[in-house]
């Protein structure tokens, strides 16, 4: 690509030819404030916060949306500059509630930590009241308008990366909103719960539905508390607690949900690993019966995206439960059983990265098997209420039984991990002995789309694998239209999969992208780093089903570890 | 004896309909016609007598229409307001230069053989013969610039949608017209469409593009539907259509109504609300000329500037240039409104001396107190600040004078301090709501505004508004939030002492229900 030579702040810097000044900048290690730039979203030039001056044009042009061009030369820190910046961000807290101590992104606020790095004391004009309402119909995603700044993130991510396009703008002027179709209610819509403009909303204008408050009243409430961890979570809770990105935490994790009083620690891992069983012995069935395109189902988001806008699609949706109602499921029936309880008087919380999950405990097939959804987020918050450090804390294990797992339940997390744990178990199932390999490195990665061919026993197995739901819609179209033909399809509603879930810190300097590659380095080291790596393998996934289920797709699983899905009607139509 | 009368909406709104129905009751042969600009007399209908035509004003009854069938039967025209000698003989017609309006109130608009009688589509037969880069040529000699506001050289502008890579290239037609004040645009589309449609054709050609969209605000119904009427009449005598005039140049035109937001004028916005998309501006670079409508090379011309194209290729580019200043030639139409006597819609020479145009066309006896001359993005000028030439040079307070061409003319009962704040809420109201400083800032000014007349404001208050239109200007988004600020900033140069005084607590007009 052509090269463009320009000046940023005296240093002489060359970058490629259609890079925005803003981007040229961060590669001149100068980072230039901004409120409606994200990393890999188109540009949109509204904020206006990050302008510039360049030499030879009278107006300050916003970084973001101005194209380099040969020998410009640019000027990021003028006083002509700081002034200007410190007087628009006046302007959009003169119409922002001042009630940073009870918000969400309270200390993760991007418009409060540039109010403090400006030094704003007085809005220099009145403060001015919106008068919005606050939208908790959503099971998964609290709207707050009174905070919304406009930045039209949300609507970027949800139309440009998940094609969802939940949000759009209406009306003029400072009367302007960002809305769901026709002022819709969330619930109303087609939002499908991913949650990816809570991690992208630099205020806080959406948020997940808060849960904290419900799972201290479980706690409180004399029933068992059980808890389950999902995989994505262990590499990713640190960084609330200053570790850096893709530090693993596990048994400390582990230790501090004890401390908070939960009775058993259960590892959703052990529920992937169950999900293989059941999920690779459906593909091996399906290849042996040619049905084609069997589709993963552990993501409640893609779910949701199928039953919206895929109805047609649904009967290729592996009937599987996702690991973690897999869990809820067997600790209401089989561990009930063992511990001599009535299902009633267990309650089980799970610890997701996910705000999709939050709807999903509440569709009316899975029974009501998971009491809570707490994102990683809203875990980390109870940990610090209740004063515990994560990283001063000793290690433990999970409880047995489903705190027993492979490398392949933890793969899940990541991208790819799905179909990689799925291999290593259906290349046994099908050809009756272990494959050679245990990893298949293929699939990994952070394309959205990823397709690969795999011999298996002499057959040939067509393997799709997608993230992001814009991933996901390419793919359907191709599905749709008969010109793709695959055995096996895993989609992650969310980037990188799981491990950049909508309910995952939220990256406030780091590039979010390396972020969720350290995370995905964690969690295949850890894979790396166990005993055991397949499914099959799982000692305790044998017990339970010579003890209770029997076989992968018996009546009695079938009955307990699958579910069904019927098509959405979003806006009442 | 034919009788024409206008059928503008500005005559249809003064009560032309009644006339018309009574004088074709009364057997006349009426005409209908288009604007001839002279708002202040209308309905204003003409009578072609053997002795020359004759103009009866205000004709706005039945009762009046009436009295002028009975005169016509009786050959006598005792009650005419003037002839047409009379008319042309008068300040505001005598000076003035009509050429993009030459056919509004001369011809049926809704008739396509009387343009082609008038010499319409003579221009497109000639730039047909010629190769497109000829056209853009013959139209560069002029030096043509954009009659919309920005004053964009318009062969420039051709050359580089032409230059652009693209399969398709699309041409567009501005006529989302939204300034206060500002009427050419309406009344050429009411009173000679094709003219505007001919130009678009022409401009097609030149920069190869074979699909056409005229944008119409929805406000100007009228106009839409005379355009579009134009559009299928046109397209019926194969103006428009695959191989126009046997030529191997196809080209198309739809007419679309916008959907009525001030902000859609901007090029970009109004690409955006073609698409069917909330009128938002886009980043620029790309330009449009480059990437506009549908990711295609766009090109974009006002209203009037496609009218002198017309113009340009039917009479020649020295026909053109025999009148104008040094720099810039042809005509510009100014709408005139406010406390003057004559308001209207007035086409003189580029380079027109503003003062002339408010005293000698307008009428105005005494002196203004203020002229907003270009609308929302314009200025508030005083009095002594008339005498300038209205042309694409002169600045005056960071502006040009000249503008899109709307002048509001306001008298000595004015108070500048309202002034200002008026045109700040029509800018607070008609910001996309994409861009900080436009939102918030037009809100916090029109706050600011309404402080001070209303006894709230001080000092302080004007350091505020200073300080903060600078910024506005300096990083709004698009020109809409870049020039809101133009109208309060020279208001508040030129009329210091009555911002002062709001300051302080009085109004000197007045106006603002506080103490002298």
């Amino acid at each position: 690509m052509k090269k463009i030579n320009l000046t940023i702040d005296g240093s002489k810097i060359s970058v490629d030819e259609g890079t925005a000044v803003l981007e040229a900048a961060k590669q001149a290690k100068v980072r230039i404030p901004t409120l409606c730039h994200y990393e890999g979203l188109e540009n949109y030039g509204a904020c206006r916060l990050c302008v510039v001056e360049i030499e030879g044009r009278r107006n300050l042009p916003a970084s973001c949306v101005t194209p380099v061009q040969e020998g410009m030369v640019v000027r990021t820190n003028t006083a002509r500059l700081r002034e200007a910046r410190k007087e628009l961000l006046k302007l959009i807290l003169a119409s922002h509630p001042a009630d940073c101590k009870t918000c969400e992104k309270h200390g993760r606020c991007e418009l409060q930590n540039l109010s403090y790095e400006f030094g704003i004391r007085d809005f220099g004009c009145r403060m001015h009241d919106k008068r919005h309402f606050i939208d908790e119909t959503s099971p998964s995603i609290k709207r707050d308008l009174d905070k919304c700044i406009l930045c039209g993130r949300c609507v970027r991510v949800c139309r440009d990366v998940q094609s969802v396009s939940v949000y759009d703008f209406a009306n003029r002027g400072c009367a302007s909103i960002v809305t769901p179709a026709l002022c819709k209610n969330m619930s109303e819509t087609n939002c499908v719960a991913c949650g990816q403009c809570t991690i992208v909303c630099p205020t806080g204008a959406l948020s997940e539905t808060d849960s904290v408050e419900e799972v201290w009243a479980l706690l409180k409430s004399g029933k068992r508390a059980v808890v389950q961890v999902a995989p994505a979570i262990r590499v990713s809770i640190g960084e609330l607690f200053g570790c850096a990105p893709g530090t693993l935490v596990k048994g400390k994790l582990v230790t501090a949900l004890k401390r908070l009083g939960f009775n058993e620690v259960f590892d959703t891992n052990f529920g992937a690993d169950l999900t293989i069983m059941e999920e690779a012995s459906e593909l091996v069935e399906a290849v042996k019966e040619g049905k084609t395109h069997l589709a993963s189902s552990c993501c409640p988001a893609w779910i949701n995206f199928v039953e919206e806008f895929y109805p047609d699609l649904l009967p290729h949706l592996s009937t599987c439960k996702s690991p973690h109602q897999m869990v809820g499921a067997l600790v209401k029936t089989y561990y009930a059983e063992k511990l001599g309880k009535k299902r009633e008087d267990i309650a089980v919380v799970s610890i997701m990265p996910c705000t999709a999950k939050k709807y999903e405990i509440k569709r009316k097939e899975l029974k009501g098997d998971v009491d809570a959804v707490l994102t990683t987020r809203e875990l980390a918050r109870m940990i610090k209420e209740v004063g515990l450090e994560l990283n001063d804390l000793p290690e433990s294990e999970f409880d047995a039984p489903f705190g027993i797992t492979t490398g392949a339940g933890a793969i899940f997390g990541a991208s790819g991990g799905v179909t990689e744990a799925a291999l290593r178990t259906a290349a046994e199932l099908i050809t009756g002995k272990p494959h050679e390999r245990i990893e298949f490195k293929e699939v990994r990665g952070f394309g959205n789309v990823r397709e690969t061919e795999l011999v298996i026993g002499g057959k040939k197995l067509k393997i799709a694998v997608a993230q992001t739901l814009g991933g996901a819609r390419k793919l359907l179209e191709e599905i749709r239209s008969g010109r793709k033909t695959y055995n096996f399809v895993e989609v992650m509603a969310c980037p990188g999969g799981c491990i950049g879930g909508g309910g995952q810190p939220i990256p406030v300097r780091e590039s979010r992208q390396k972020v969720i590659e350290a995370r995905a380095k964690a969690i295949y080291d850890l894979d790396a780093s166990l005993p055991l790596r397949r499914s099959i393998d799982n000692p305790a996934i044998k017990q339970l089903y010579k003890e209770f289920l029997g076989k992968p797709s018996s009546k009695k699983s079938k009955e307990i570890l699958h579910t069904s899905y019927k098509a959405r009607k979003a806006y009442g139509v | 004896m034919i009788v024409k009368i206008g059928v503008g909406s500005c005559g249809l709104g003064a009560g032309a309909e009644q006339a018309i129905k009574a004088l074709e009751k009364s057997g006349a042969e009426v005409k209908k016609v288009g604007c001839i600009g002279l708002c202040y007399l209308e309905p204003l209908v003409e009578v072609e007598t053997s002795s020359g035509p004759v103009f009866y004003a205000h004709v706005d009854s039945k009762e009046k229409a009436e009295k002028i069938a009975r005169e016509i039967k009786a050959g006598n025209f005792k009650s005419a307001s003037m002839t047409r000698k009379e008319l042309e003989q008068s300040a505001n017609w005598k000076k003035q230069v009509r050429r993009v309006n030459g056919n509004c109130g001369e011809i049926d608009p809704e008739n396509i053989d009387d343009y082609i009688k008038a010499g319409g589509y003579e221009g497109l037969k000639k730039a047909l013969k010629m190769a497109p880069e000829k056209v853009i040529a013959e139209v560069d000699r002029t030096g043509l610039r954009g009659r919309g506001g920005a004053g964009f050289p318009a062969a420039k502008k051709w050359q580089f949608c032409r230059a652009a890579k693209g399969e398709t290239r699309y041409n567009v037609c501005n006529a989302d017209e939204g300034n206060p004040g500002a009427f050419m645009n309406r009344m050429l589309m009411e009173g000679d469409p094709h003219k505007v449609l001919e130009g678009l054709i022409i401009s097609s050609y030149a920069i190869g593009a074979s699909k056409g969209y005229v944008f119409v605000r929805a406000e100007k119904a009228l106009a839409a539907e005379r355009m579009r009427k134009a559009v299928a009449d046109s397209r019926k005598k194969g103006f428009l259509g695959d191989n126009i005039l046997g030529s191997r140049f196809g080209f198309d035109v739809e007419v679309v109504k916008s959907a009525g937001a001030y902000v859609c004028g901007e090029e970009t916005a109004l690409i955006e609300a073609i698409e069917g998309k909330r009128g938002t501006p886009r980043a620029r670079p790309p330009y449009p000329a480059q990437r506009g409508l549908y990711d295609s090379p766009t090109n974009i011309n006002n209203v009037e500037t496609l009218a002198h194209v017309t113009m340009i290729l039917s009479k020649g580019a020295d026909w053109f240039n025999g009148v104008g200043t040094q720099k810039s030639k042809g005509t510009k139409v100014f709408c005139l409104t406010g406390s003057v006597e004559r308001p209207g819609a007035y086409e003189v020479p580029i380079g027109f001396n503003l003062k002339e145009l408010v005293h000698g066309i307008g009428g105005l006896d005494g002196k203004p107190k203020l002229i907003e001359s270009g609308g929302p993005a314009g200025l508030c000028l005083k009095e002594n600040q008339l005498d300038v030439p209205l042309d694409f040079e002169t600045m005056q307070d960071e502006g040009t004078v000249m503008g899109s061409g709307g002048v509001v003319v306001f008298g000595e009962e004015c108070c500048p301090v309202d002034v200002a704040k008026h045109f700040m809420r029509f800018t607070r109201d008609e910001s996309c709501g994409k861009c900080t400083p436009c939102r918030e800032g037009t809100t916090r000014l029109y706050e600011m505004l309404e402080d001070l007349t209303s006894g709230k404001g001080n000092r302080e208050t004007l350091e505020k508004i200073s300080k903060l239109s600078e910024l506005i200007r300096d990083t709004a988004f698009c020109g809409l939030g870049q020039g809101a600020t133009n109208p309060l900033v020279s208001a508040m140069k030129n009329f210091a002492r009555d911002f002062e005084a709001h300051a302080d607590g009085k109004c000197p007009s007045y106006v603002c229900g506080m103490g002298k």
